[in-house]
């Protein structure tokens, strides 16, 4: 079976529009509404963030929404209940974000059995690191045609990103620097030379770059060096006006780029 | 030796490296490089050089006659809290501080519980002259204001933690960001057993000399290097490690740890991972950890600001599970009482986290003739504050 992850890179080289929400905020059940609206408006891609309560890779903005969610009472079972119906309404590929401390107690194969079952296509597990999942998980991740999404960095050596690459199924996730979720500084300023860098590897697999993207300048930088770009910490904040979903995210992608 | 840590960085099934690929450089870096740095010629004498002169090593082994006499037993107390700063903490910050400048590191980072490790951080960077910024739960700031205050006057400047409950774990995660923020200018001083591989084993090579100094002064004072059974506080567990350490191998000495039981193991507010804890992922290490169903950390609690913590070195997870250690844990009434008695048979206050392994001194069957260590980890000076609010003096 086809993996819709590489279904939309295969048909979509550029511009691609990456979101992530943590999964119980801003409340408890807005999962579905969020993942549905966001796909209406044209997004190409969804992380969904598991809530943890120690998200070391992380800025302030997720740290709080994934307290607020926890508060709420989000836990995977939960989580995996939301989402039983989503493929009856959405057809984008569907990410699932997280901590890898959750995943472990769950239990690694029941969680992604789970995951195939409701139609998720990636994982994005930045603390399972590629020697402990080509060791215990891979296969377990092929069996539920799950794409293990691996992040490289601008420290990551040229043999490491080559090693990450060949591991690779989906899309690599390039932090576009070294610092935890939103830190907000300008890719622009000191990130050519890496962008750069990477675009020429050739490698693979395609690239969106995550971190330090906010806005329609830093969205529009990122996607002239990659298939696209992933932006969680402003929609976060986005998220936080109060207003109507329906009218914040349709406000907030709008602001990010043109429609299509 | 048996209970070395693999080439993959595991003690049996705990430990590793479950970094997140922002943190993989560094960590590759230290793995491949820490061994060869810290066994070097140069490095040795450099070191034991500092912690005779500096630290002020070897730390007594002291005979406390009249705390045996009350027990019925040999009781011998390895001084920790002699060394510099009044704690065994600077043993592992000398050997981090000089790895570090040979990494080429110019800044450094620390997370600090009851503030002794971020004390012995912020000095060793006074002392080579390297910027040191400390991280502390807001909690802990208030509840250990002088060595906060210590710390300003080294020169560190100390960022108050706010988030989860605000203590080591909150300290230790924000400390995780600033590295994964800063990679190439920094060097993240970890102040206990815990963390990534190289982490545990490195500052339990650090920490050895306790156990090294152990078995030459026991030979000494009593004519064999094994004791009975050594006996020390657990948190992270760095002052048990390296009270540990040199025994082992050797099967005939019981090891005792001690955990934290808070207000007992039964209730919510404890610190005894080991008793109520599973395994699990926290702080890139697989090890014993408190945590709910779903796999969220949960929140500890201890009197003692240096034993609040919800996880536990690998090591001791691998000791525990094995059996080659025993561990047991005091509440903070128990360990109250033991600051106090010690206090009162031989003149020395001992820090509320030393305190949980003199407690256990009522929970086990010594025998007279039994020679029993334990590693007094550090001074009561922090303490006082809590001490006088109890006792009410």
């Amino acid at each position: 079976m086809q993996n819709r992850i590489n279904t939309l890179f295969e048909t979509k080289k550029r511009d691609i529009l990456s979101v992530y929400f943590t999964a119980g905020f801003p409340r408890l059940n807005d999962t579905a509404e969020i993942i549905q609206e966001l796909e209406k408006n044209g997004v190409g891609l969804i992380e969904i963030g598991i809530p943890f309560s120690d998200p070391t890779a992380d800025g302030p903005t997720i740290q709080r929404s994934s307290e607020t969610a926890l508060k709420n009472g989000m836990n995977v079972k939960l989580l995996f209940g939301q989402l039983k119906n989503i493929r009856e309404t959405v057809k984008i590929p569907l990410i699932m974000m997280g901590y890898i401390n959750p995943v472990l107690q769950f239990g690694v194969e029941d969680f992604c059995k789970k995951c195939h079952e409701v139609g998720i296509d990636g994982l994005i597990l930045p603390d399972l690191p590629l020697e402990e999942f080509e060791s215990h998980y891979k296969e377990i991740f092929q069996r539920n045609n799950l794409h293990n999404i691996l992040l490289i960095t601008p420290q990551t050596s040229e043999a490491r990103i080559r090693q990450i690459d060949e591991a690779s199924g989906g899309f690599i996730y390039m932090v576009s620097s070294a610092a935890t979720t939103g830190a907000g500084k300008k890719v622009e300023d000191f990130h050519r030379d890496y962008f750069e860098r990477i675009q020429q590897m050739n490698l693979k697999n395609p690239r969106l770059i995550g971190f330090g993207i906010s806005d329609r300048a830093t969205f529009a930088n990122a996607c002239h060096y990659a298939s696209g770009a992933i932006i969680g910490s402003a929609f976060i904040k986005a998220l936080q006006t109060g207003a109507m979903l329906k009218d914040s995210i349709q406000e907030f992608v709008k602001s990010i780029r043109d429609t299509e | 030796m048996k209970y070395d840590v693999n080439e993959k960085g595991y003690y049996g099934e705990f430990g590793g490296a479950w970094i997140p690929e922002m943190m993989y450089t560094n960590i590759d870096e230290l793995r491949r490089d820490y061994l060869e740095i810290i066994k070097s010629e140069a490095f040795q004498k450099e070191f034991d050089q500092l912690l005779k002169d500096y630290v002020g090593r070897p730390s007594p082994l002291y005979f406390a006659s009249r705390l045996s006499e009350h027990y019925g037993t040999k009781i011998f107390l390895k001084r920790e809290d002699l060394n510099h700063t009044g704690s065994h903490k600077l043993n592992n910050t000398v050997g981090q501080i000089l790895l570090a400048e040979r990494l080429g590191k110019t800044r450094i980072i620390a997370e600090t519980g009851a503030g002794q490790h971020g004390v012995a951080t912020a000095t060793v960077c006074a002392l080579r002259g390297v910027k040191c910024v400390v991280y502390m739960g807001a909690l802990d700031v208030s509840r250990q204001a002088p060595n906060v205050k210590k710390m300003k006057m080294l020169g560190a400047e100390v960022i108050p933690v706010h988030s989860g409950n605000k203590t080591l774990k909150d300290a230790t995660n924000e400390a995780m960001r600033d590295w994964i923020n800063n990679p190439e200018d920094t060097h993240y001083i970890i102040g206990s057993v815990v963390g990534p591989h190289p982490y545990p084993d490195m500052v339990a090579r650090f920490q050895s000399v306790i156990s090294r100094e152990m078995r030459i002064q026991l030979l000494e004072k009593t004519g064999s290097e094994f004791p009975t059974r050594v006996l020390a506080c657990v948190g992270g567990g760095s002052n048990a490690a390296g009270a540990f350490y040199h025994y082992l191998d050797e099967d005939l000495v019981e090891l005792i740890g001690v955990e934290a039981a808070g207000k007992g193991v039964e209730t919510k507010e404890t610190a005894a991972t080991l008793r109520v804890g599973t395994p699990g992922v926290l702080h890139a290490s697989r090890t014993m950890l408190m945590q709910n169903e779903d796999g969220q950390i949960t929140e500890p609690y201890s009197i003692s600001a240096g034993l609040d913590y919800p996880g536990i070195g690998p090591l001791h997870s691998h000791l525990f599970t094995t059996g080659r250690a025993k561990y047991l844990a005091s509440t903070d009434e128990e360990v109250l009482e033991a600051a106090l008695l010690l206090t009162r048979k031989e003149g020395i206050i001992p820090a509320l986290e030393s305190a949980h392994a003199l407690a256990a001194l009522d929970k086990i069957q010594m025998k007279p003739d039994d020679v029993n260590v334990v590693n007094l980890s550090g001074s009561g000076n922090k303490d006082m504050e809590t001490y006088l609010d109890y006792f009410g003096y």
